[in-house]
């Protein structure tokens, strides 16, 4: 009848702009490094030199200026390894959101838009995806098939598909329900061009939000599998690898893992603040 | 409610059997497995004794179906290298996981649930948002590096704990914690969450009207039914503890299922792969359905409506 | 006679924003009080602010909060809980979720005579019987066992009634209390309080935006409007000669049986609620006044209309209307 009297004050960010901003500068500052940082420094990630074994990063004594962080244990430049090891986090990040993100897409909103028979069976998947441990059969595929780049982003891609499955799956029921879903309808739009045109552009913004949650559980697990030795094979830096390798010394030289170790950290964070940020910027709300 | 039970286990049913169905296919992946078992310097008459010794000469329905009913007794068949039968195995593991599972979830909720409700209550303060940030950092530190770091912090330059191996209750120690960490921003954000909605509601408010005391608005009617969505979650991360145990008892050289699972991947230990994911599979499929019951027993509106 | 609940010039700001004022009225004893307005005018939360409930950010200031003779603004929130629900008690607008679904209405009927008065649990739940007998529910040690969701909204209501009335408190405020409910529930809980203020000499401060309720029930009236109380008097002199442009404009609005005309248009006030931002002077409702000059640009004067009437408006005061014949 009549407008309150009281305008409402606007609701304060969560993780706060700053949190976004500095979200954003990480990735972007590691992105930069992995597609350029290679070509900005001299050494090689790959070329060995055991007379230079363990030689200590630049805060340490004993350190040399040729090598800013340092050699490992095979005698490779430990900067070179770890800006090469960003590319192959970031890589595997983002091609197993790509593939995972299409698995589960497609199985939620076929199974949220339809709902019935087609609904019960994607639920069922995503249940049965949920009982499956996730880090041992990762592990017993790469075990049994053998290590490689490529089968790592398959089977992650084809393991981690539950939370766009279930979220496409629930902002879509939401949407279906809309009125401009059933004008398209009225109007004798096609079921597909209802799908593509109308549902999609409208649960993009939720899915964007769990796409950088999935690409840091992707990094974060590619990491774990390639420190127990059944993930990215070796001599390629990835940082899980990188710590594993350096396991062995890390008594002496606890570097050797700390610094792999801050970097993952460091991507998985920022990559989470840009999805806390993106989720207040898009309004979105928590699903549960 | 008994009719919610019998469903939802006919549904674990099915799900068990499917797991069941991926982890007899996860094991044949590899190719030919008679010629992983006899190993790369077996000739091709060696081979085939080892083909026909494993009944891996069988058609795969026959060899599926036999592993399916034996499993359904409990019969996983004989491991390849332990020199003792699967489930012998993993019933002398499982005591271990189990305990690191429940040592790591106790953990976790001790910290967490204090947390959430600190983090609630203070909401929008540099309490609040001090909270938030640890959850954050905590979530993006992997946790094998974690169990490095403490191994070198209270392993080594403190002495106070035993790095590897299990015996005393010291040994699982850290790994509880680490195990604990993996959990607790997820519980903490939950509690967080929760406990804001709850003190939110009308029947807060009701409360604070009847004059009761701000200790007991939060302990009692707010955390009462802010818990609710905690306890059913915190069984589902039990499970999946419990699945992601591997890499914790790897680390840590604890013999539990996961290092078990661990292990004979590495020996390519076929029937012991696929017991072991089902029964993690099964354990998962038993804690959601615990879940259920603990949230239709906590909320009354469950119970009787 | 110094009134039971005295509130001089209250003002309520969340934000920068003020949702109350400068409101004032005064509930005697035994009274029913009734402060009408539509929805946003700041009712609930003069209610709310009175009882100091106010949702986070919200923040209060009167030149005068007395209840009993004291004085409420300079009490500390532990010695204002003590007084809640004890000696001034509150229920509220939605029945279907002030209760707390996950205790039975026994536990939450008793903590409040435990929490006031240390009775012992036993005697809180008898005591707990007896009142749910009173406000008219069957069956009421049966309900003791029950929870909330397992009552209709006219029994979950009648639970709050009973329950706010545990530690036989002097003051009820009542927040819109039947709006959510059927209106034949709506007659019957309105009777109710009626029959509780005679039996137990109960004060109520009653929020409604219904005339129909304010006729029915209310002693004296206070009408607010945009955050202001904009005319205060007895309810008949109210109906009978309202002097506020805009009680008037309400007046109007309620079609009378007998009064109204087939072929004239209902009654209505021209314009919209404004939207006050800070530093706002003078009278809010100008804009929608077909009597407003350059004057009402700044403060109003209050006048007075009668015994206990009174009213923020330049108009001199007018007689009362004819009545109809």
């Amino acid at each position: 009848m009549s407008a309150p009297v009281v305008v409402a004050a606007a609701p304060a960010l969560r993780v706060g702009k700053a949190g976004f901003a500095i979200g954003i500068a990480i990735v972007g500052v590691i992105a930069l490094a992995a597609l350029f940082g290679n070509a900005l420094i001299p050494q090689d990630p790959f070329v060995q030199d055991l007379g230079k074994r363990l030689i200590p990063p630049f805060w340490m004594e004993g350190s040399r200026p040729e090598h800013l962080l340092g050699t490992d244990q095979l005698g490779r430049d430990y900067l070179a390894r770890l800006v090469y090891g960003a590319r192959i986090s970031l890589l595997i990040g983002i091609m197993t959101v790509i593939t995972s993100g299409l698995i589960g897409i497609t199985l939620g909103v076929l199974g949220g838009f339809f709902g019935g028979r087609i609904d019960d069976v994607v639920l069922f998947a995503i249940t049965t995806r949920l009982s499956i441990p996730v880090v041992l059969v990762a592990l017993a595929v790469v075990g049994l098939m053998g290590s490689g780049l490529g089968l790592v982003v398959a089977t992650l891609g084809l393991l981690l598909w539950d939370r766009f499955a279930v979220v496409a799956r629930a902002t879509t029921q939401q949407v279906r329900n809309l009125d401009y879903v059933n004008a398209a309808w009225c109007a004798g739009a096609s079921t597909p061009h209802i799908l593509i045109k109308e549902i999609l552009p409208n649960i993009a913004s939720h899915l964007a939000v769990v796409a950088t949650l999935e690409m840091a559980l992707a990094i974060l697990l590619e990491a774990a599998l390639s420190f127990l030795g059944l993930g990215v094979p070796p001599p390629l830096p990835s940082w899980g690898l990188m710590i594993a390798e350096g396991k062995d010394y890390m008594f002496f030289s606890a570097w050797v893992i700390m610094i792999p170790g801050v970097a993952l950290a460091v991507l998985v964070l920022g990559i989470n603040l840009v999805g806390d940020g993106l989720r207040n910027l898009l309004g979105t709300e928590r699903l549960r | 409610m008994l009719r919610l039970i019998v469903r939802r286990l006919a549904v674990g049913l099915l799900v068990a059997l499917t797991v069941m169905t991926l982890a007899f296919m996860l094991t044949r992946l590899s190719g030919d497995l008679a010629i992983s078992i006899a190993g790369p310097s077996a000739t091709q008459a060696d081979v085939e004794i080892v083909r026909k010794a494993y009944g891996l000469d069988r058609p795969l329905t026959i060899q599926f179906f036999d592993w399916v009913g034996r499993a359904l007794i409990g019969d996983f068949g004989q491991s390849y290298f332990f020199k003792d039968s699967v489930a012998n195995l993993i019933a002398k593991r499982m005591p271990i996981t189990l305990t690191l599972g429940l040592v790591g979830l106790s953990l976790a909720l001790i910290v967490s649930i204090p947390l959430g409700i600190l983090a609630a209550v203070r909401e929008n303060t540099w309490i609040d948002r001090a909270v938030t940030m640890l959850t954050m950092v905590g979530q993006a530190i992997p946790s094998f590096w974690l169990a490095l770091i403490l191994m070198i912090v209270l392993g080594l330059h403190l002495g106070i704990l035993p790095i590897s191996g299990t015996g005393t209750w010291q040994h699982f120690v850290m790994p509880g914690i680490v195990l604990a960490f993996t959990a607790i921003p997820a519980l903490t954000r939950l509690t967080r969450s929760g406990m804001i909605e709850a003190m939110a509601s009308d029947y807060i408010r009701t409360a604070r009207a009847k004059g009761l005391s701000r200790a007991r608005i939060i302990f009692k009617h707010a955390l009462r039914n802010a818990a609710i969505p905690v306890v059913s979650i915190a069984a589902v991360q039990l499970g999946f503890m419990l699945g992601g145990s591997i890499v914790i008892e790897t680390v840590f050289a604890l013999h539990g299922v996961g290092y078990l699972g661990w292990e004979s991947i590495a020996k390519n230990d076929f029937p012991v792969v696929q017991a072991v994911v089902l029964v993690l599979a099964a354990i998962y499929i038993g804690l959601t359905l615990l879940a259920d019951i603990l949230n239709a027993l906590l909320d009354p509106r469950l119970r009787t409506g | 006679m110094s009134a039971l609940l005295e509130i001089e010039d209250l003002q309520v700001t969340f934000g920068g924003t003020a949702a109350v004022r400068g409101a004032s009225l005064r509930v005697e004893k035994g009274e029913t009080h009734c402060l009408v307005g539509e929805s946003g005018c700041g009712k609930s939360v003069t209610a709310l602010a009175v009882m100091s409930l106010l949702a986070r950010g919200g923040h209060r200031s009167a030149k005068r909060m007395s209840f009993a003779g004291t004085d409420l603004l300079s009490l500390s929130d532990r010695a204002m809980a003590r007084i809640r629900g004890n000696r001034m008690s509150m229920i509220f607008q939605e029945p279907m979720t002030s209760l707390n679904p996950a205790f039975t209405v026994g536990s939450q009927m008793a903590e409040v005579l435990t929490r006031h008065k240390g009775a012992s649990r036993g005697d809180a739940l008898e005591r707990a019987v007896a009142l749910m007998g009173r406000v008219g529910i069957t069956a009421p040690e049966m309900r003791l066992g029950q929870f909330p969701h397992q009552l209709s909204g006219g029994l979950r209501q009648r639970v709050m009634i009973a329950m706010a009335l545990m530690c036989d408190p002097e003051l009820l405020v009542a927040d819109e209390p039947t709006t959510a409910l059927d209106v034949t529930v709506q007659a019957q809980i309105l009777r109710l309080l009626a029959t509780l203020k005679r039996e137990l000499g109960l004060s109520i401060l009653l929020i409604t935006h219904d005339l129909g309720i304010v006729a029915r029930v209310a002693d004296r009236v206070s009408v607010m409007y945009a955050g202001e109380v904009v005319e205060r008097a007895p309810t008949a002199a109210l109906f009978r000669a309202p002097q506020h442009p805009y009680t008037r404009g309400l007046l109007s609005c309620v079609p009378a049986p007998g009064r109204v005309r087939r072929d004239k248009p209902l009654g209505s006030i021209p314009g919209v609620v404004p939207t006050i931002s800070p530093g706002f002077a003078g009278c809010a409702f100008r804009s929608r006044c077909a009597h407003a000059d350059s004057t009402c640009e700044h403060e109003i004067p209050r006048r007075v209309a009668g015994a206990a009437h009174d009213y923020l408006c330049r108009l001199a005061p007018t007689l009362a209307e004819p009545l109809p014949a």
